[in-house]
């Protein structure tokens, strides 16, 4: 208690030197909270929007589909299996085909996906009722980053090539029925939309499918024909990259608290080298050396506890304030190939707060006892004559 | 009873109609065909930043092995192609590597011409694939010409129909039309510059026009036909690549 009484008396003293160091320590403190709110609320986002808008509840891939390998597209389809029909009818995965296609804007030729899908599913969000009722013989959605990419509006007729199953071409102009805003890059780009029995149809595969999406309700069975990809499976890259960004920023905040730190470190040497006198009476009044240095070390430390005290005054409704007015990411990075929003709405869980509450109190005391150790080593008649050791 | 006797006549034209046709393909076919060939050619290909000239060597025989070194420009110089049967392979000097052009691939452009490797691969008479129809004359070029319609009588083919303009006297195709399933068009090739050599009628120049796309299409010149040559038998062979 003493120690801690005298602490603060200390840093009271010490004036402006301690306001430099708490609004430092302060503001370093609330970028760490703020930095790892945003890429929690850019994990949280990208993984709802990636289940709400392209995976599910997870997705059975026909054997030989790589989606990441535009040649596999050409086989990777089968007959949907009869012991996935009854949850089709429940409703609890949706078909969806895929093939790879030429369209021709504007007279240019651009390599797509063309992706069949059941008008009525009700399990992603991708407005597909616009494929149903429709007075246009081959109606199509595209996503808005496929519309500006080859300058289509709605109702506008766009001309695709295709082969069949047996290799041969056709070619016929869709309707663009609707044009969607999604989060999610990986149905957008480079992808045409068109109700699956339309797409079976033009590729004489009538009843097959690439994938099927599961909704909720559906449980994964052992031996299933098709292998079931889970959330862990699906969103392994959105993991990586998140994963990825926490190294990438870490750097950034770490050398903010590092310099934060510094400032504690050069006071506490400062303050040992100009308060011998000081820690001399501490020791001739009775105190052991190591009650000394706990003493310098609490005053390190107090730093902190005034810096996240700080922090909290104008950080917590800063923080507060962008939690619900969101974060705007600049255009550029929606085409970028990753889920991310045109707003990320940073979340501040009280695990990251607790968890940055303690880095900077562990931090600020470690480096407030390295210079302190050097108390223990002091002569205690010399350090009262004032003799700089 | 008049009708029966119209519909019989209307059969028996048309199968008049379809065997007169299949007798011109036969005759273009022995006009085009050869049991060998080799020419020396130029590739233009009209862009939308230009043209670019490619020139190369072929060798082929029939129409099942043919061998092809390309000489300019010194990007694409050295740079050889084989096609066995339904194989294809392709030797790239800079890298001195040779891959196999399969699946997908084969759908690529040559070069970025509007020809894709698919469309040198198909080697099947035309009278194997498609039913000919004899449709009528017209004048092309001022030559009088059969125009013929062919449709597929297999699966496995890229073009479900086609439109030929066949010279009435040489026998040389001077315009084909490739159609999609729908009935859209998807390509034109214009052949011209028709000489005879050797004793028969041959185009030197094939223009080819990808239709859904814009620009002017690649043009191919024959500057150098010979026919009936002596080929070494080792230039179709994967070894003759790297040399």
């Amino acid at each position: 208690m003493l120690a801690i009484q005298l602490a603060f008396k200390n840093i009271s003293g010490a004036g402006f030197r301690t306001i430099l160091n708490i609004a430092v320590l302060s503001f370093a403190f609330v970028v760490i909270i703020f930095y790892n709110g945003v890429l929690e609320g850019w994990n949280q986002q990208a993984r709802r929007d990636t289940m709400e808008w392209e995976i599910g509840q997870g997705q059975l891939w026909v054997p030989g589909y790589d989606p990441l390998d535009y040649l596999s597209y050409q086989d990777a389809h089968g007959p949907i299996p009869e012991t996935l029909k009854p949850q089709i009818a429940a409703g609890q995965l949706a078909p969806v085909l895929v093939a790879q296609a030429s369209a021709f804007p504007q007279g240019r030729m651009q390599g797509v996906v063309l992706k069949g899908i059941d008008p009525g599913q009700k399990m992603l969000k991708i407005p597909t009722a616009l494929l149903e009722g429709q007075e246009a013989e081959m109606p199509a959605l595209v996503g808005k980053r496929m519309a500006q990419s080859i300058k289509v509006k709605e109702g506008d007729q766009l001309l695709l090539r295709w082969r069949d199953k047996n290799g041969a071409f056709d070619a016929r102009e869709v309707t663009i029925a609707g044009i969607f805003d999604s989060n999610v890059p990986t149905i957008d780009g480079g992808q045409i939309w068109l109700p699956l029995e339309r797409l079976q149809e033009m590729l004489g595969l009538p009843g097959e499918a690439t994938l099927l999406v599961a909704g909720e309700g559906f449980t994964p069975f052992a031996n299933a024909p098709w292998a079931f990809k889970d959330h862990d499976y699906l969103l392994a890259d959105l993991d990586m990259i998140i994963q990825s960004k926490k190294g990438a920023s870490g750097i950034v905040y770490g050398l903010l608290l590092v310099i934060a730190l510094l400032a504690i470190f050069d006071t506490q040497v400062l303050s040992i080298f100009r308060r011998q006198k000081e820690i001399g009476t501490y020791i001739a009044l009775g105190m052991t050396r190591w009650q000394v240095v706990r003493i310098f070390t609490v005053e390190g430390a107090a730093y902190s506890i005034l810096a996240i005290l700080l922090g909290a005054v104008y950080g917590a409704p800063l923080l507060w304030y962008l939690s619900k007015t969101g974060w705007a990411m600049p255009s550029a990075s929606q085409d970028m190939g990753i889920s991310i929003a045109e707003k990320i709405y940073p979340v501040f869980g009280a695990g990251l707060i607790l968890a940055t509450v303690l880095l900077v109190v562990l931090s600020a005391t470690i480096v407030s006892f390295l210079p302190a150790r050097k108390i223990a080593k002091l002569n205690p008649t010399d350090a009262l004559k004032g003799k700089i050791q | 009873m008049k009708n029966i006797i119209f519909l019989s006549a209307l059969f028996l034209f048309n199968l008049a109609a379809a065997q007169d046709a299949d007798a011109i393909l036969k005759k273009v076919e022995e006009n085009m065909t050869s049991d060998n060939r080799v020419f020396e050619s130029e590739m233009i290909i009209h862009g939308r930043r230009g043209s670019r000239t490619i020139t190369s060597k072929t060798y082929s025989v029939g129409d099942k092995q043919s061998f092809t070194e390309y000489l300019s420009p010194a990007r694409e110089a050295g740079a050889k192609m084989l096609k066995l049967e339904n194989q294809l392979w392709i030797y790239s000097p800079s890298t001195d590597r040779t891959i196999q052009i399969s699946g997908h691939l084969l759908r690529q452009s040559v070069m970025g011409s509007d020809l894709s490797y698919e469309d040198m691969m198909d080697d099947r008479k035309l009278t194997d694939v498609y039913s000919a129809r004899l449709v009528g004359e017209e004048v092309v070029d001022k030559r009088k010409t059969y125009v013929l319609e062919l449709t597929a009588k297999v699966e496995d083919v890229a073009y479900h129909s086609q439109k030929m303009w066949i010279d009435t006297e040489r026998y040389v195709p001077l315009r084909e039309e490739l159609y999609a399933k729908s009935g859209q068009l998807l390509k034109r090739t214009t052949l011209s510059d028709v000489q005879k050599i050797e004793g028969r009628w041959f185009p030197l120049t094939i223009v080819f026009k990808d239709m859904l796309k814009q620009g002017d299409g690649t043009e191919f010149r024959m500057t150098k036909v010979q026919f009936d040559q002596e080929i070494p038998a080792y230039l179709f062979t994967k070894a003759a690549l790297k040399q």
